[in-house]
């Protein structure tokens, strides 16, 4: 790549850096209007989605198919009490969700909408700025949202939210690895790390069917990365009623609520430029319309791509169940890191290979791609088959049933009969006793 | 550094934003003395006491930890590595292989010693 070197030499992407300061404010404006229409947006749809999903009907009352919503519940949220509790450091305490929801928006700075066009006069690029290392910029940025957290966690003075602020920045930071491993072979192809020129690398191929298994990993740790369902194991009601907001109230947990939801629109922006081609209209539209990608359309192919990205988010919400802690690290740190660290291994191998001695690459990466996607099912079917075998090995088959066991009626275990019912008294055995354990 | 200012007139608006909304909060919401409405919430029950500082909770998460670094900082140098690969050609690719082995060197290890069990 020629231009790889040409970045070394600058410190900023060609095009960036030039605008008038009129636009640069209205950029960020746009942006900032963006993400929270976004938010009250996905929360709107999530319920919408997940109601269907459940056979309810879901918010429908306020506004048009109760599109207003959101916004209703957080004119609810600032209209409720305000807590600090006696416990908390009041100063962190208040600190935490600004942390939380500062470097959410934060991320969208080096996001392209689209190529380059003309607002009153300027040739600008549809977004707010680009840097060389723009993608680590995005991890960083991420990185200091999960200060936020652990800090929310920490200064509540209980210990739910302890627990919860603990669970979020151990998970968060587990599955960074994958995510920033996954990273590696877009870089690779794309011979930079600014957004705009990652998006022009993928004006042919998409990186999401080049480097399908980084995708995979990618897809698996944005989900662990946002706490969402089946990783909202931070939020498991039914351990740690809220997790790290449990003690907060009002507009503060309103904040981490818009926090998660931008993180949401985050990764799913990002998984867009990195893999699925930015804003590039969708395969085979270039073909029929050529103007498919000039102009303001990219937008619109990059708003349908995140908003494909949430739906994805919603549907796997309203599908799986949350995993066991244990089963979630393992995941993490004993099949997607492998996993990662062995294909980037392969796809430089067959790179550096391909530029020495010029053969077929995408043939081999194809290939390989696809027995790495069957080694990762594979370690999900191992599971369910050792998960299946375990209840074979030891089967709990009691013979001996003591219907009124403690003076109380019992009701039978799985492989127990229920004897007739003749003379049975308190704590008598009907049953007969050679089935007694020998243990 | 002309590139980088724009990230600024976006963090002052969104930390705008996020002060505002705080400031707000305490405004519009009522304010309604209750004793037990202070206390950590714990159930319904009598909260536990809590010593200084919250507490005492599992060594596994700093493990995590400095495991997280360990890869991370392996992360960081697979980046440039990985922007530059093609100026590199076979020696980058032969380098990199060999720090990464030395890093799987001590992942097998931890596994191994049962550093990534979780129970």
């Amino acid at each position: 790549m020629t231009h790889a070197s040409a970045v070394y030499a600058s410190p900023e992407v060609p095009g960036f850096g030039i605008d008038p300061w009129w636009l640069v404010v209205a950029k960020a404006v746009i942006i900032f209007a963006f993400l929270v229409v976004m938010t009250l947006f996905s929360i709107w749809w999530e319920r919408r989605v997940v109601a269907r999903m459940q056979h309810r009907i879901g918010p429908n009352r306020v506004g048009p198919q109760g599109l207003l919503q959101s916004l209703a519940d957080g004119i609810k949220l600032a209209l409720k009490e305000d807590i600090i509790p006696k416990a908390a450091d009041k100063l962190v305490f208040v600190l935490a969700p600004i942390i939380s929801v500062t470097p959410a928006f934060l991320a969208f700075a080096v996001m392209p909408f689209g190529p380059e066009v003309t607002i009153f006069g300027h040739e600008t690029h549809l977004q707010l700025t680009d840097l060389p290392v723009a993608v680590l910029y995005i991890l960083a940025v991420a990185s200091v949202g999960i200060y936020g957290i652990v800090l929310a966690g920490w200064s509540s003075g209980s210990t739910y939210p302890l627990l919860g602020g603990l669970r979020s920045s151990a998970q968060m930071i587990s599955y960074e690895v994958a995510m920033g491993l996954s990273f590696v072979g877009v870089f690779l192809y794309a011979g930079s790390m600014s957004t705009s020129q990652i998006v022009e690398a993928q004006t042919q191929y998409w990186y999401a069917i080049l480097l399908f298994p980084s995708f995979v990993i990618y897809v698996i740790s944005m989900v662990g990365e946002t706490n969402r369902a089946p990783f909202d194991l931070p939020e498991a009601e039914g351990e740690l009623v809220g997790g790290f907001h449990t003690e907060y109230s009002s507009l503060k947990f309103a904040l981490f609520f818009l926090a998660e939801y931008v993180n949401m629109v985050t990764v799913s922006a990002l998984a867009t430029t990195l893999f699925l081609g930015g804003w590039h209209a969708p395969f085979g539209l270039t073909s029929i319309w050529a103007g498919a990608n000039e102009g303001w359309w990219p937008v619109l192919w990059f708003v349908i791509k995140v908003l494909l990205f949430i739906f994805f988010f919603i549907w796997l919400r309203g599908t799986l169940p949350r995993l066991r802690y244990d089963q979630f690290m393992r995941l993490g740190w004993k099949v997607l890191i492998p996993a990662a660290i062995a294909w980037l291994v392969m796809v430089a191998t067959v790179r550096a290979l391909n530029t020495e001695y010029q053969f077929d690459s995408r043939q081999v990466l194809l290939y390989g791609g696809v027995v790495l996607v069957v080694l990762l099912a594979l370690t999900f079917v191992w599971d369910l088959v050792a998960a299946r075998r375990q209840p074979a090995e030891a089967p709990e088959v009691e013979v001996e049933f003591d219907p009124m066991a403690g003076g109380h009626p019992v009701p039978p275990m799985p492989g127990q009969q229920l004897p007739a019912l003749t003379a049975v008294g308190a704590g008598e055995t009907s049953a007969t006793p050679e089935g007694k354990d020998d243990r | 550094m002309h590139s980088y200012a724009p990230i600024l007139v976006l963090a002052a608006l969104s930390f705008g934003f996020a002060v505002f909304s705080i400031g707000a909060g305490a405004l519009t919401g009522p304010k309604r003395f209750n004793r037990a409405k202070l206390d950590a919430y714990e159930c319904g029950i009598e909260p536990t006491p809590q010593p200084v500082g919250g507490g005492r909770f599992p060594v596994k998460y700093y493990l995590t930890a400095m495991l997280f670094i360990v890869f991370d900082i392996e992360i960081v140098f697979l980046y440039p590595w990985a922007v530059a690969f093609d100026s590199l050609g076979i020696f980058g690719l032969v380098e990199m292989v060999l720090f990464i082995l030395t890093l799987l060197a001590a992942y097998a290890y931890v596994w191994r010693r049962g550093g990534l069990e979780w129970d």
